[in-house]
């Protein structure tokens, strides 16, 4: 009894056990069932996107960026190139921990706290997931350091990359500009642009001059590589590659020896010079003194050479030759004889008796010349060789503000002259609006009168007044002045030449143009007002000079007794062109404070057109003598 | 003469279908862990010699008769329990929880002689309180689950907890827990679920929600998950080939050698690979419950069939952890995750399987 029911109790429970068992492999079999499902969902359905992913992990896209394009002037001298050096850069997004990265490398290579700043400054501007540098221009000896110690730090990488140099240093400097790092601007402003894909991986861009303005040839197209990577963000095989294509380089009208012999013949003076040749509008020399060291902004400028340069009293980064607006005082006497003999108010036999003072009907008030006791008998010819004021208040209150405002503007005063060069100034070309839009007064005769020799509210460039003196020498074709005379393709090698653009010509009778070159001719020999600098001179050259009155001491200006002498004196101005009979060359100096066009400014332009005309070097550094002030002197 | 004969003796209480079954999974690990290492013939080396380990503890427990399994039974529970308690008191802090105990000669992790120990326990108050099984049975039964797993649970180790209290709780399921008690069971632990979520760890808690939404943390809590399903999915139906996984070899899949080995597996060899490892899986899992089934004695068969659901759990658990519907627990894929411990504890748990098959038969006969 008992062992049956242990029996019947043992098949009982027997039974129950296996019934469990089923239980137990059904659900192991539906929990497998749930398995599978999801495998076929991740692995099957679900693939493409995971494919992606994987694909995405494994595979990033790595900029290559293209060479950037050279910048040669005239003979083939390299003004702007690239060398190769190896920086050291981050990722910080795969370095895990950054200041431990940034511990760990500074253990390997010097790393100032300067530099860790500044990364860290990068790092604040920039985007997610981006390189960037930490030190440039490492040694051979730091690189086998590095390399021994890539293993342990993710994230860190040393790249060649190509650093822009400029051979010339100062000179042509503010032609040139720089390149600098790309900083948020400059972001807004390439993505406004829709070319900011072709940055990714560039770190520089042109910030000002020809680096800037030429930015879209210079700069190339960016490359890219496939590069499979893994999760420490270490590059492997490159699975594929689009290579960049470098830039194109730019081929200048300029001559760097004739802009070095200008910059040295401005001595300690500040001041600029622009020569365009008349035939082209090409800009043969471009000078703002001082000028500075563009190699120092392309890493980022140190704190001490900014604060040098900014603070400088003789202001090395203002732009003279295309932003420095000067009265052009009487270097505008020949335009407003033109526009007088234009408008048929003079013909050049008119003469006036200059009793040394010009007074306006019913006025007592006297425009003086500077020559107490005036010139006496004086026609056009006369006028302009000895630069007499009496003749050209006259001859301006005859025109009337209008026609010297429509006249003079053909020459291009008074706006932009579309250099290919960012920022210029378009000066001052004062009219009846202009004045109103300005100080809602009306125009006054007065006003007229100063305006023709050039005072009063005239103000140009010495960019503008290269263009007008080019356009006088060609006998009236305003051409658009040109920095850039052809573009060399980086791929062909093909050099595509930049046509002359004229902006319009003026119509001048050539007996009205040889009037006034004659006159200009004569300012340079015995008698005229340039000729002490243009003794001996081996061509025909017509020239005026000027002088532009300094309106005032700026106030806070360091107060200097010497300085505050020099700071009183005049900007010399002048305008020239050779050879008088087929000009090739059209200068226009101006020497701040160096009071007399004659003496300060004509040396320069001399020495300029001895070089380009001759080939004559000068023969010594010409330091034009500082005249003692205070004395009157024919401008 | 008599070596021949002792060592036919020995090989009589191995059961042929379940050691070529595993030998089948042994050689597909082998093969995985190559290519997980980064192609390291040492890491095949120790991988290789791990397994001959645990295939010699599972041939030597395969000889030891069930009955003298049985009497080890609470001498082996009694000593865990000590040991778990030496930890909780004086056991060595690794990766933030008290898991290991120095011995002086080695570390041991008592929690692991819990996954045997356990089953085998639970296995023996059953089989003594046969005849006259009663509800107060499974409360002894339940006690005996609680205490070691509490222990393991606050080390922390949940992970460990759950499989542990999951192969004792499979004793009292083949035991003839009654299904309303069971059903009960859920209930409470489906109400307690908001009590354990406040007594669970900040990081334990992390886990579950970011298997609930793993991009909410991708470098940190979910990128364990989001890597190794993509390394699973990116694998496709036929799988990228061997050694040629991109997510394994370019160290995007953390953990690859041990827990997240399975989506090496999944990249590399597809969906067809993955069918191919859970049918050997299925198979294995079959056959114990086989031996279960035709066990001849209580203990024999729910030492049996509890031991062979663990080794379906701890399956299960990886495989669905690695392929993002489980939370991530720190729990190896049996047989083809790096470890020798795991590895010589579940092959163990076969050779008691074998004893249980072989006995049976050589009584018999």
């Amino acid at each position: 009894m008992n062992s049956r029911t242990e029996i019947r109790n043992y098949r009982v429970e027997l039974a129950g056990f296996r019934r469990r068992v089923v239980v137990a492999a059904g659900f192991v079999v539906v929990m497998f069932l749930l398995l599978l499902s999801r495998f076929v969902y991740v692995q099957v359905l679900q693939y493409q996107h995971y494919h992606t992913l994987a694909e995405n992990n494994r595979i990033s896209l790595v900029p290559t960026p293209p060479n950037r394009g050279l910048i040669l002037d005239r003979n083939g001298v390299v003004l702007a190139h690239n060398y190769s050096a190896y920086t050291l850069e981050i990722t910080p997004s795969k370095t895990g921990n950054l200041d431990a990265t940034l511990d760990a490398l500074s253990q390997i290579v010097e790393v100032t706290p300067g530099q860790r700043k500044r990364f860290a400054k990068l790092m604040a501007e920039s985007r997610n997931f981006e390189t960037l540098p930490l030190r440039a221009h490492l040694s051979d000896e730091e690189v086998a350091r590095l390399a021994a110690n890539r293993y342990r730090l993710p994230g860190v990488e040393v790249r060649a990359r190509l650093f822009r140099q400029y051979p010339l240093q100062a000179s042509a400097s503010h032609l040139l500009g720089y390149i600098g790092r790309i900083n948020d601007k400059d972001v807004e402003r390439l993505q406004a642009a829709g070319v900011y894909d072709n940055y990714r991986g560039s770190d520089h861009i042109g910030k000002v001059g020809i680096e800037q303005s030429y930015e879209r040839e210079l700069h190339g197209v960016t490359g890219a590589e496939q590069v499979e990577t893994d999760a420490g963000g270490h590059a492997g095989r490159v699975l594929a590659r689009t290579p960049p294509v470098s830039g194109n380089s730019l081929v200048l009208y300029l001559d760097s020896k004739l802009q070095a012999i200008a910059e040295q013949a401005f001595g300690h003076y500040r001041g600029a010079l622009v020569a365009i040749d008349p035939r082209t509008g090409g800009v043969l020399a471009f000078v703002s003194q001082p000028g500075y060291d563009p190699n120092l902004f392309v890493d980022g400028i140190d704190t001490a050479s900014w604060n040098e340069l900014n603070n400088s009293p003789d202001r090395p980064l203002l732009n003279r030759a295309l932003r420095g607006s000067y009265p052009e005082g009487s270097t505008l006497k020949p335009f407003i004889a033109l526009a007088g003999l234009s408008y048929g108010v003079r013909k050049p036999s008119d003469s006036i008796l200059d009793p040394g003072y010009f007074a306006l009907p019913n006025s007592s008030h006297h425009y003086r010349d500077w020559k107490a006791g005036g010139h006496g008998t004086v026609d056009m010819h006369k006028a302009i060789v000895q630069s007499c004021d009496t003749y050209f208040y006259r001859l301006a209150n005859d025109l009337g503000i209008d026609r010297m405002h429509a006249y003079l503007g053909q020459f291009g005063f008074g706006e932009k002259t579309g250099i290919d060069m960012d920022g210029e100034s378009s000066g001052v070309l004062p009219s009846r609006e202009w004045k109103a839009k300005r100080s809602k007064m009306p125009w006054f005769p007065g006003e007229t009168v100063i305006a023709g020799i050039g005072q009063g509210y005239n103000l140009a460039t010495p960019l503008q007044l290269a263009v007008a003196t080019a356009a006088l020498a060609n006998g009236g074709t305003v051409y658009k002045p040109q920095l850039v005379q052809a573009i060399i393709d980086s791929r062909t090698g093909k050099r595509t030449a930049l046509p002359p653009q004229i902006e319009r010509r003026i119509s001048i009778s050539p007996a009205d143009f040889d009037a006034v070159r004659a006159a200009m001719e004569d300012v340079t020999h015995p008698g005229g007002t340039a000729s002490v600098a243009n003794a001996g001179v081996g061509y025909r050259v017509a020239a005026k000079t000027g002088t532009a009155q300094v309106v005032g001491i700026k106030q806070g200006a360091k107060y200097d007794a010497k300085r505050m002498l020099e700071i009183h004196r005049d900007h010399a101005v002048y305008i020239a062109f050779a050879p008088a009979e087929a000009p090739t060359i059209a200068v226009a100096v101006l020497v701040e404070n160096g009071s007399h066009g004659g003496t300060t400014a004509a040396p320069i332009a001399r020495a300029v057109m001895d070089y380009y005309l001759l080939g004559k070097l000068p023969k010594a550094a010409i330091v034009p003598v500082a005249p003692a002030t205070g004395d009157a002197h024919a401008d | 003469m008599r070596i021949k004969r002792w060592s036919l003796q020995v090989l009589a209480h191995i059961d042929l279908p379940l050691l070529l079954l595993l030998l089948a999974l042994m050689g597909m690990s082998l093969f995985v862990q190559y290519s997980a290492s980064g192609q390291s013939d040492a890491r095949l080396l120790s991988h290789g010699l791990n397994m001959l380990v645990a295939l010699s503890v599972m041939v030597v427990v395969a000889n030891i008769p069930p009955q003298y399994l049985l009497s080890l039974a609470l001498p082996l529970y009694a000593v865990g329990v000590v040991l778990l308690l030496g930890v909780a008191t004086v056991g060595e802090v690794v990766n933030g929880s008290r898991r290991w105990l120095n011995l002086g000669v080695t570390r041991i992790q008592p929690s692991e002689i819990m996954k045997i120990a356990m089953p085998l326990m639970l296995a023996w108050y059953f089989h003594r309180h046969e005849a006259m099984l009663r509800l107060k049975d499974y409360g002894v039964a339940a006690l005996l689950l609680i205490v070691p797993v509490a222990l393991v649970a606050k080390q922390p180790d949940l992970g460990t907890a759950l499989l542990i209290s999951a192969s004792g709780f499979y004793v009292l399921f083949f035991a003839g827990l009654p299904w309303r008690i069971m059903l009960g069971m859920a209930v409470v632990a489906g109400a307690s679920l908001p009590l354990v979520w406040h007594f669970m760890h900040d990081y334990q808690q992390k886990r579950v929600l970011t298997l609930i939404d793993p991009t909410q943390d991708p470098l940190g809590a979910g990128y364990h998950i989001i890597q190794s399903t993509i390394a699973m999915g990116s694998g496709g139906s036929f799988g990228k080939g061997w050694l040629h996984g991109t997510q394994t070899h370019l160290d995007f899949l953390p953990e690859r050698t041990t827990d997240f080995v399975f989506a090496v597996f999944g990249e590399e060899f597809g969906l067809l690979g993955n069918v191919l490892l859970l049918t050997l899986f299925l198979a294995i899992i079959a056959r114990g419950l086989m031996i279960a089934a035709s066990a001849p004695t209580l203990f024999a068969r729910l030492m049996a069939g509890s031991l062979t659901l663990a080794f379906f759990t701890y399956a299960f658990v990886n495989m669905g952890m690695v392929s993002g519907i489980l939370p991530v627990v720190g729990v190896p894929l049996p047989l083809v995750s790096y470890g020798g411990t795991a590895m010589v504890t579940v092959m163990l748990g076969f050779g008691i399987l074998m004893s249980v098959k072989t006995h049976r038969k050589l009584l018999k006969s």
